[in-house]
């Protein structure tokens, strides 16, 4: 199926926020229409779009009950949804992050905004549906729009759970996940075999190990594909720091390491989304910039990949 | 867990050090001025370790075992156990730590220092004395934390098992003061290798604790 790259209307994104305290530092709308447009791309299967650059949640969301930390992460959803994101990814694995989004998501009336991908992580699937709920209820939304099991973790069962769920209508889309390119021989032989919506792995500029088999095969079977790890949390980007971006890079408009390796990834068709994690809002904001035209073809992101090689 | 030699110890760390260092920081704030009474306990301790006495080691036992259970709850139950999922299965063995504490060195045939100085009391004695004096100031101020950032004795998990360490490593008889040096020793090396994958720089501190009081505890007695 053609995947296709649309413009979301931030306008439209925003309007759930304003009125709400935390919207005050949002842009306001008349600079809005004129800032470009956050690009989406369609999610296979589904009639639905979203916004090629998501917000992950490992260790950068994961708080406790620290007043001003939290105060930070709502600053920093704040900015992610004022340039056009929507897609949050966390799990029961990362300690309080997802008390941390429900915060955020509370403060800023943002609960109708967000697309609430979360994970099922226990080895007891008979604790899974519970898990769910609790995972649910620190988000404060009404149901999960994606929900993926983490890991493969116990993945039979886990996905049974899911499946039940999505019938019974209390997630819209189940998918599975893995990162650092681990198992990928089961995550396909799943990916054949189980009906997803999604799956979630590690791809980024230089682990291209997807791009072999599992890609395809998404586009093959219509699966959403969620790219975590864009910057091996954060290792990429200090290894590259301190080179000069090729003077090309300016073509894309890549300012940034991080808008350089993240329109590498989300510039692959099959790729719905990247998401990666952050403390800051300059670079929330860098991160979702890196969603916008143009974004490069297959001939220049495969120069792409080789600068970043030979260096 | 399939393919373990695809994991770096990072892999298992799961919050950031902004987030640890603040962990210290507000707890500091929520208890003072406890710091002063736990300082001044501390102080007590040492006295009583200074003059070896039957009634004095058994009040020592109970002030280290009231800290683990205390340790347990207000900082690792309420405040760590949010941001760190293996806290829960730590805190209980804080709890077992108080009842060995309670236990064997309180009931009849109870524990006891020697009356004369010698190289596991030395040793020993330095282990509770940097616990209690030193390990405040190197957590505080090498770091960019402050003073509201120091770890402090009877309140924070490390600076207690450091002391504890200093004490079993000296103390008779020997059966009894190996079994409470196990949940110790385990806590200095689990905080070693959370600080080495925090790249703190002082992450060395607690295991090295752990090799004074085997030296001490290991060293010929007369
Ligand atoms: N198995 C799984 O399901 C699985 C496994 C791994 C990850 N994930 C998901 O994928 C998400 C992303 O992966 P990750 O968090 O491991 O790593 P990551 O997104 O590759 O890297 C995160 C790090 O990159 C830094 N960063 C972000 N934007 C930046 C920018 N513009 N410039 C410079 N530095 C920047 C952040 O530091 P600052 O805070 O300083 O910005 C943060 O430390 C996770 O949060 C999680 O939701 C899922």
């Amino acid at each position: 199926m053609p995947r296709h790259l649309h413009a979301l209307s931030r306008r439209r994104l925003l309007k759930g926020l304003l009125g709400t305290a935390a919207a005050a530092a949002l842009p306001p709308l008349d600079t809005l229409a004129e800032t470009p447009r956050t690009l989406t791309r369609e999610v296979p299967g589904n009639d639905e779009s979203l916004p090629l650059v998501g917000l992950g949640s490992w260790i950068t969301f994961n708080v406790g009950d620290d007043p001003a930390l939290l105060e930070s992460c709502t600053g920093v959803m704040a900015a992610f949804f004022a340039a056009g994101g929507r897609l949050i990814d966390s799990s029961p694995m990362y300690g309080s992050s997802q008390a941390t989004i429900g915060h955020g998501l509370s403060q800023l009336g943002a609960v109708d905004r967000v697309y609430a991908a979360d994970k099922i992580w226990t080895s007891s699937p008979d604790d899974g549906p519970a898990q769910v709920e609790a995972s649910r209820s620190h988000w404060g939304v009404p149901r999960f729009d994606l929900l993926q099991v983490h890991n493969l973790v116990a993945w039979e069962a886990n996905l049974d759970t899911l499946l039940a769920m999505k019938e019974a209508g209390e997630v819209r889309r189940v998918g599975i996940t893995t990162s650092h390119g681990r198992r990928h021989e089961n995550v396909e032989r799943i990916m054949r075999e189980a009906p997803l919506d999604f799956v979630q792995l590690t791809y980024n500029i230089v682990d291209r190990e997807a791009e072999q088999r599992l890609l395809p095969l998404a586009r093959e079977k219509g699966l959403g594909v969620i790219a975590n790890r864009p910057f091996q949390q954060k290792r990429l980007i200090r290894r590259l720091e301190d080179k000069p971006l090729p003077e090309w890079a300016g073509k894309i408009d890549a300012g940034t390491w991080a808008q350089f390796i993240l329109k590498f990834i989300i510039s692959h068709p099959d790729v719905t989304c990247a998401i990666p994690a952050t403390t800051q809002v300059e670079h929330v904001r860098e991160n979702l910039a890196a969603a916008r035209e143009p974004l490069p073809d297959a001939d220049l992101r495969r120069h792409m990949a080789d600068y970043v090689q030979s260096l | 867990m399939s393919e373990w030699w695809t994991y770096r110890l990072g892999d298992f760390l799961m919050f950031s050090p902004r987030v640890y260092e603040r962990l210290f920081v507000l707890y500091n704030q929520a208890l003072w001025p406890a710091q002063l009474l736990a300082l001044a306990l501390g102080g007590a301790i040492l006295f009583l370790l200074l003059r070896p006495g039957n009634t004095g080691m058994r009040l020592v036992m109970v002030l280290l075992g009231l800290a683990w259970v205390f340790v347990a709850w207000t900082f690792l139950w309420q405040r760590y156990a949010p941001v760190n999922l293996m806290i829960p299965y730590v805190a209980p063995l804080f709890v077992l730590q108080t009842l060995l504490l309670l236990g064997l060195g309180t009931l009849k045939s109870k524990l006891n220092l020697p009356a004369h100085w010698s190289v596991p009391r030395s040793l020993g004695s330095t282990l509770f004395v940097y616990a209690l004096a030193v390990h405040p100031w190197v957590t505080a101020f090498p770091t960019s934390r402050g003073l509201w950032g120091a770890e402090v004795i009877g309140l924070t998990p490390d600076p207690l098992a450091i002391a504890t360490l200093g004490i079993a490593a000296m103390a008779n008889p020997a059966s009894k003061a190996w079994l409470l040096m196990v949940v110790p020793a385990l806590w200095c090396l689990i905080s070693g290798l959370t600080l080495l994958a925090l790249q703190a720089p002082l992450a060395w501190l607690p295991p090295l604790a752990v090799g004074m009081a085997l030296v001490a505890r290991l060293w010929p007695r007369r």
